[in-house]
C-alpha cells in the first residue's frame, strides 16, 4: 500500500507553517504542562484518583457479588463509584476539584499577559483578536481532557489486569460520557475564570473572585436554599402529598442552579445505570417498575437537562468573555 | 509628499467624553524617520493603535501601506512592526523561543525562523544572549530584543512607542543610532513617539508636535523653529556677575536698542530676543553700562525651546 506511509507522515508531522491559532494553542499547552500550578493540580487529582481506586478495588469483591443491586454486573462503573472508609467516590472529588482546576488554568489567562506587556505585542502580530481567547480556552480544555481521558483509560486498563472481567460496550460509553461531562464541567469554571481574567486587571483579584464564586456554590448556596425553604415552607403535615411533591421539586430546581449539583446529578446517573429519576417519584410511578439498570440512551435522557444546562452556562460565560475582550480598549 | 506610506485623514477618537485624538491629518513618506512628540497623555499611543487597527477611530481614516487599518487590520499588521512601550516577553522562554513564537505567528517557515533569529539578534547586538531567558534581560536588552522582534518579521514600517523610556543615556544613544542605521540600510519607514525631545532630535527627519490630541506643527526642526518663533529667531542670554539692578530702567534701555524685540530679566540673566544677530552690540551696551558680563550665550533652538515656547504661548494647556 504505497499511500499508507504518506498518510501516517501527514498524521504525525506538523505542517510547514501552522496557522497562528495552532501556534498559540501549542504554546499555551506547553505553558500549562510546564507550570507548577498545573503540576500541583495534576498531582492532587492523581492522588485522589489512586485513593478512590484503591478503596473501590479493595471493596470490589463485596460490591459485585451483591445480587440485590441491579448495577452489580458493571464492574468498571463500580470501580468508579464505590466509596468506603470515609473516602468519597472519584466523581464526588471531581465535583469540587474540577472547579479548582478550571480556575487554576484560567484565572490569569488574559490579565497576566496584559500586565507583562505581552498582550499588546501579541495583538500587534497578524492574528485575530478572538483567536487569542479561543486558543487559551481550547488549550486548557485540551490539557484537561487529555488528563481525564488518560486517568480513566488507566483505570480501565488496570481494572482489566486486576479483575480480568471483560468490559461491556455500554460501560465504555458511560465512562466516556462521564469524561465528556467532567470536561464540560471544568470548562464551565474555566470560561468563568477567563471571563474574570478579562474583567479584572489583577490576577489576584480574578483568582479570589473565582474562588469566592466557587465557595459560594459549594458551601453556602445549599445552606441558603435550605434555610430559605425552611422559613417559607408551611408545615408538611398540613399539605397533601401533591403539594409536598411540588415543594420538593422546587427545592431541587433551586439547588440545580449550582453547577456542582448539575455535575453530580449527571455523573451519578451516568455511572449508576439503575438511577431512574433525579427527583422524587410517587408510588404510582414506581408501581410495576422492575429494579433493573437503564440503557445508556435512557440514562442520557434523564441527565440531558443537566448536560444542556452545563453546556449553556459554559457558553454564556464564553460569550460574555468574548464580548468583553473584543470591546476592550486594550490600553486601559 | 509624493509617496506617503502612512496617511491619516481627520482621525478622531473619544474615550468617553474625552477627545484623545482630534481631527488628525498626517502623512509620512517611505523611508522617513518621523518623530511623534508630545507630553504624556497627548494621544500618541492612541494614534499609533489606530494606525494598527487595534483601536477603532470615531471618525476619519488611517491608511497604512495603502490599506485601511480599521477595515483590514490583519493585512496592515503583516506589514507593520509595532513595539509597544514597555514591551514584555514571555519570561519563561528564552529570547530565541520568544522570537520563534513571533515568527511562527507570522507564518515564517520553521527553518527560516532560526536563521532569521540569529541574524536579527546579531544586528541588535544580542547574539550572546540568544539562549538566555528573557527574565534575566535588562531593560536596555529588552528594548533591543523588541527591535529584533520587529526585524524578524521584515516589516515595511516600524512603529516604536517610547523606545527610549527607561534606558540609560548612553544606551539611548546606541539604541537610536541602531534604529537610524537599520532604517537607512533597509529603507524602513520609522515612526517613533517620545516625550524626550533630545533623543528624537538626533535621528528624526521630521517631527510632529502633538498636544491634547492635536498635531500643532510638523516639519524638520529648522522649519519648526521658524514657524513657532516667527521673526524673533535669535535669542541671546547675557549673564552678569552682580544681580541686575531692580526697576525697568535697564530693560527699557535694552529695548531701545535697534533690532531688539523682547527682553526678559531674572536674577543675573537677561534674555533678549532680536530680529537679527546683534550680540556684539548687546555686549558693548552692557559693558558701557558698567555691568560685569560673565557670560553671553546665543541660543540655538532645539526641540526643548520649541516645546517650552509652545507652552509659554498656551499656558492653559500646560495644566491639562
Amino acid at each position: 500500500m504505497p499511500s499508507m506511509p504518506v498518510f501516517i507522515d501527514k498524521l504525525f508531522s506538523a505542517p510547514e507553517s501552522p496557522t497562528p491559532f495552532r501556534t498559540m494553542v501549542r504554546k499555551e499547552v506547553g505553558d500549562h504542562i510546564r507550570s507548577w500550578r498545573f503540576i500541583t493540580m495534576l498531582l492532587l487529582i492523581v492522588l485522589t484518583f489512586i485513593g478512590s481506586m484503591y478503596i473501590s478495588l479493595s471493596n470490589i469483591r463485596k460490591v459485585v457479588t451483591e445480587i440485590n443491586d441491579p448495577d452489580h454486573v458493571y464492574v468498571y462503573l463500580k470501580l468508579l463509584t464505590t466509596a468506603g472508609n470515609g473516602m468519597p467516590a472519584f466523581h464526588i472529588f471531581i465535583s469540587f476539584l474540577g472547579p479548582l482546576l478550571g480556575i487554576a488554568l484560567g484565572f490569569d489567562a488574559i490579565n497576566s499577559e496584559q500586565n507583562s506587556g505581552t498582550l499588546m505585542r501579541l495583538l500587534a502580530q497578524p492574528v485575530y483578536r478572538d483567536n487569542i481567547l479561543l486558543a487559551k480556552f481550547y488549550a486548557a480544555l485540551l490539557v484537561v481532557s487529555t488528563m481525564f481521558l488518560s486517568l480513566v483509560l488507566l483505570m480501565i486498563g488496570g481494572g482489566l489486569l486486576i479483575t480480568g472481567v471483560s468490559m461491556e460496550a455500554a460501560e465504555l460509553l458511560r465512562i466516556l460520557a462521564f469524561v465528556v461531562i467532567s470536561v464540560v464541567y471544568v470548562g464551565f469554571w474555566l470560561s468563568l475564570a477567563i471571563c474574570l481574567s478579562v474583567r479584572f486587571r489583577h490576577a489576584a483579584t480574578s483568582a479570589l473572585t473565582a474562588i469566592g464564586i466557587w465557595l459560594f456554590f459549594t458551601v453556602f448556596y445549599q445552606l441558603i436554599v435550605n434555610m430559605l425553604m425552611a422559613a417559607i415552607l408551611p408545615d408538611p403535615a398540613y399539605l397533601d402529598p401533591a403539594q409536598v411533591n411540588a415543594f420538593n421539586n422546587l427545592i431541587l430546581s433551586l439547588l440545580r442552579v449550582a453547577p456542582s449539583q448539575l455535575y453530580t446529578d449527571a455523573a451519578t446517573t451516568l455511572l449508576m445505570p439503575s438511577i431512574r429519576s433525579l427527583g422524587p417519584l410517587s408510588m404510582e410511578q414506581m408501581a410495576g417498575a422492575i429494579p433493573a439498570p437503564l440503557s445508556f440512551g435512557n440514562s442520557l435522557m434523564i441527565v440531558w437537562p443537566q448536560v444542556t444546562g452545563l453546556i449553556a452556562a459554559t457558553l454564556v460565560f464564553f460569550a460574555l468573555t468574548y464580548y468583553l475582550f473584543m470591546r476592550k480598549e486594550i490600553r486601559h | 509628499m509624493e509617496n506617503p506610506i502612512i496617511q491619516l485623514e481627520g482621525l478622531t477618537k473619544y474615550y468617553g467624553k474625552v477627545k484623545a485624538v482630534d481631527n488628525l491629518h498626517l502623512s509620512i513618506n517611505k523611508g522617513e524617520i518621523f518623530g511623534l512628540l508630545g507630553p504624556n497623555g497627548a494621544g500618541k499611543t492612541t494614534t499609533i493603535l489606530m494606525m494598527l487597527g487595534l483601536s477603532d477611530p470615531n471618525a476619519g481614516q488611517a491608511t497604512v501601506c495603502g490599506i485601511n487599518a480599521t477595515r483590514n487590520p490583519i493585512a496592515v499588521k503583516r506589514k507593520v512592526g509595532y513595539m509597544p512601550d514597555n514591551a514584555g516577553f514571555y519570561d519563561n522562554l528564552t529570547a530565541l523561543e520568544n522570537l520563534q513564537y513571533i515568527g511562527r505567528l507570522n507564518g515564517i517557515g520553521e527553518k527560516e525562523i532560526e536563521a532569521r533569529a540569529h541574524q536579527t539578534m546579531e544586528m541588535v547586538g544580542l547574539s550572546d544572549a540568544l539562549h538566555k531567558k528573557t527574565s534575566a534581560y535588562s531593560r536596555g536588552m529588552k528594548q533591543r530584543l523588541g527591535l529584533a522582534d520587529l526585524l524578524i518579521r521584515e516589516p515595511e514600517v516600524m512603529i516604536l512607542d517610547e523606545p527610549t523610556l527607561g534606558i540609560d543615556p548612553s544606551g539611548i544613544r546606541d539604541f537610536l543610532e541602531l534604529i537610524h542605521r537599520l532604517s537607512r540600510q533597509q529603507g524602513l519607514t520609522v515612526l517613533l513617539s517620545s516625550h524626550h525631545l533630545h533623543h528624537v532630535q538626533q535621528i528624526c527627519d521630521r517631527v510632529g508636535i502633538f498636544v491634547e490630541g492635536k498635531l500643532l506643527v510638523q516639519g524638520d526642526i529648522n522649519t519648526l523653529s521658524g514657524e513657532l518663533f516667527g521673526k524673533e529667531s535669535f535669542e541671546v542670554a547675557v549673564t552678569v556677575r552682580e544681580a541686575l539692578p531692580a526697576g525697568d530702567g535697564l530693560k527699557a534701555a535694552v529695548q531701545a536698542i535697534p533690532g531688539v524685540i523682547g527682553v526678559q530679566a531674572s536674577g543675573h540673566t537677561m534674555d533678549i530676543s532680536c530680529s537679527s544677530d546683534i550680540t556684539p552690540d548687546l555686549v558693548r551696551f552692557f559693558v558701557r553700562q558698567g555691568l560685569n558680563v560673565t557670560g553671553v550665550q546665543r541660543k540655538e533652538y532645539g526641540l526643548d525651546e520649541i516645546y517650552q515656547r509652545f507652552f509659554e504661548n498656551n499656558p492653559k494647556k500646560v495644566s491639562a
